[in-house]
């Protein structure tokens, strides 16, 4: 009897938080946890969107078409006795990701930090001006603004125009050079460090000024202060925006879709990997290999993660402030 | 002394200010542009125009396939209320279980919870988009609207909760004294006081939905139901080259009006949003 009671008083205490939380579950398993399984599956055949009734398993065709170039394949058998070809633009393609990763989000976070910091002295008027930088931002990631770029950039363009005005001649198409398409689009990206600046600031606010005035007393210099107070107390935030940073600049696509009308740009300067998975998927309609590439993305972004957390330990201090 | 801090502040907002004009000059000179007459365009990079013309804006408005600029301005705009009305619902209720209730399983609920929200989308877009296909849905706005409906941005679950946590529990347990029920609590207490927050994640779905590319591109196959995203595509053509570039530049600028509003109307909210999901994460 009694337990029969706990049983229902167990049932009660829980299902008010469990009718809460339904959408979320239900969202949870029907469209993260089956089609992650789904991928996963996919991942190790040919599915054809036009024929999916052809699918075959493939073991680990997709990913040896994947990686093939590295030992210097150009095609080999799979498992089912057919000649695959390699993809040959796949390591261009991650190549052309890393680059813009590891080159945007550094600059694009110690630009965050020099102006939030510029914004962070009683000055006045800091709502209008962090409204102001935060306006790129605001208006980065939309297709309007991709348009834009590609005018700014181009032979004719703006940045030309403004260049030309003040000297320089024969200027290139900075759009259409493969020497120079992927840094249009890291400037791209690191023009947008409104969201960054904000948390910075926020951040900033919540260092005790006497600090700073302690140090001073003590003759620490401005750059020592920066190093010795505003860097160990703003870590947890550098750590935090440098991995949120990191994982959406991997998933990077419509800007560098739009400058490249739907392809990877000249000699793929610009193939971002999300760009040559939409490619393969769904121009191509290899589907089974998309899936291996979206697993393959996925355990690239966690090992980077993991080695950004594991070396934070060195860099990031909790506790010290509040 | 007092005349030295005067100068340096001088100084700084003289640097702040010609840093954000060339930050924004770029954004300048595209509406400016987008009033000049097509030739000019390529060779003028000031933004004060020799020649004004709405030439572009009724070429541009002209739209995609016979469908004008007007109809992807609705179609965009009941696509992102749909996006809006689903997130508010369905993040909220997540956000008010994991933030207020105690329940089996809460800490390794809320653990998965985290994990999604670093969750690249990729490893769910191809089965995703098996899945509508099957169920008939590509072509409409059911594939961008429906995952709304079941609290899949956990980015605004987490940001809730934080919001949510913060709140005295007095006022809770006062209600519940009183004969409140849970769900009573969630609507009379919980939700009045989470408006800002609410508010932060209307402004974010909004934006975000108005802005996402992606999407709208696996989706949206029909130039009827088209959205602005989507439209503007249309002015680019293979590898790149546009023809109408008065037209691509005026619909541009259309385009973002709408952000422009809830920017500078809302701003508080960005503010708060941005910084609260920040620092405490």
């Amino acid at each position: 009897m009694r337990k029969k009671s706990g049983i229902v008083k167990f049932f009660k205490r829980n299902a008010v938080a469990y009718i809460f939380l339904a959408p979320w579950l239900l969202g949870f398993f029907v469209l993260t946890v089956y089609p992650m399984g789904y991928s996963l599956w996919l991942s190790f055949t040919n599915y054809d969107f036009t024929q999916p009734d052809a699918t075959q398993w493939i073991g680990l065709g997709n990913y040896l078409k994947m990686f093939g170039p590295v030992f210097g394949l150009s095609e080999f058998s799979a498992s089912t006795g057919e000649v695959m070809r390699t993809d040959p633009y796949f390591l261009k393609s991650l190549s052309v990701t890393l680059t813009y990763v590891f080159v945007s989000v550094p600059l694009k976070l110690i630009i965050a930090l020099a102006v939030a910091m510029l914004l962070n002295q009683k000055l006045g008027g800091v709502s209008f001006y962090r409204a102001v930088y935060y306006i790129p931002t605001l208006l980065g990631g939309s297709v309007a603004i991709a348009v834009l770029w590609r005018k700014l950039f181009e032979k004719d363009g703006l940045v030309n125009g403004l260049l030309g005005a003040i000297g320089f001649t024969n200027l290139p198409s900075w759009i259409t050079n493969p020497d120079y398409a992927l840094w249009t689009l890291v400037l791209l990206s690191v023009w947008q460090f409104g969201s960054s600046m904000i948390i910075f600031l926020a951040g900033l606010k919540q260092i005790p000024e006497e600090y700073y005035e302690a140090a001073s007393m003590d003759g620490a210099t401005k750059v020592r202060q920066f190093f010795s107070i505003t860097i160990p107390l703003l870590s947890p935030v550098i750590l935090f925006n440098l991995v949120m940073q990191m994982i959406s600049a991997f998933q990077a696509f419509t800007q560098a879709y739009i400058i490249g009308g739907g392809r990877g740009g000249v000699l793929n300067s610009t193939l971002f990997y999300s760009l040559h998975l939409y490619i393969q998927g769904w121009t191509y309609h290899e589907m089974g290999y998309a899936s291996a590439m979206a697993w393959v993305l996925l355990l690239i972004i966690g090992l980077v993660v993991a080695i950004v957390f594991r070396t934070s330990k060195l860099w990031v201090s909790y506790g010290a402030g509040d | 002394m007092k005349t030295k801090t005067v100068v340096r502040h001088t100084l700084t907002h003289g640097f702040i200010i010609v840093l954000g004009l060339a930050m924004i000059y770029p954004i300048l000179w595209m509406i400016v542009s987008s009033f000049k007459p097509n030739n000019m365009i390529f060779s003028d990079p000031g933004i004060i125009p020799k020649a004004v013309t709405i030439e572009n804006y009724i070429s541009g408005w002209k739209g995609y396939a016979g469908v004008s600029f007007g109809k992807f301005f609705a179609n965009s705009t009941l696509m992102c209320i749909g996006a809006v009305v689903g997130n508010l619902i369905t993040c909220t209720m997540a956000a008010y279980a994991f933030s207020r209730l105690e329940f089996a399983g809460k800490s390794f609920w809320f653990a998965v919870m985290m994990v999604t929200l670093m969750l690249p989308s990729h490893v769910t877009t191809v089965p995703r988009y098996i899945m509508f296909n099957t169920l008939g849905w590509v072509g409409s706005y059911l594939p961008i609207i429906v995952p709304k409906f079941l609290a899949t941005d956990a980015f605004f679950v987490f940001l809730l909760v934080q919001f949510m946590r913060s709140l005295p529990k007095e006022l809770e347990e006062a209600a519940i004294i009183d004969g409140c029920s849970k769900f009573g609590v969630f609507f009379r207490i919980i939700i009045p006081l989470t408006t800002p927050a609410l508010v932060t994640t209307a402004l974010f779905t909004f934006l975000w939905t108005w802005d996402d590319f992606f999407n709208q591109l696996l989706y949206l196959t029909n130039p009827k139901i088209f959205t602005i995203s989507r439209a503007l595509r249309t002015f680019v053509g293979d590898a790149g080259s546009v023809s109408n570039w008065g037209g691509a530049l005026a619909m541009s600028t259309l385009s973002v009006i709408p952000l422009f509003i809830l920017f500078f109307a809302l701003q508080k909210y960005f503010v708060q949003g941005i910084s609260t999901t920040g620092i405490k994460g």
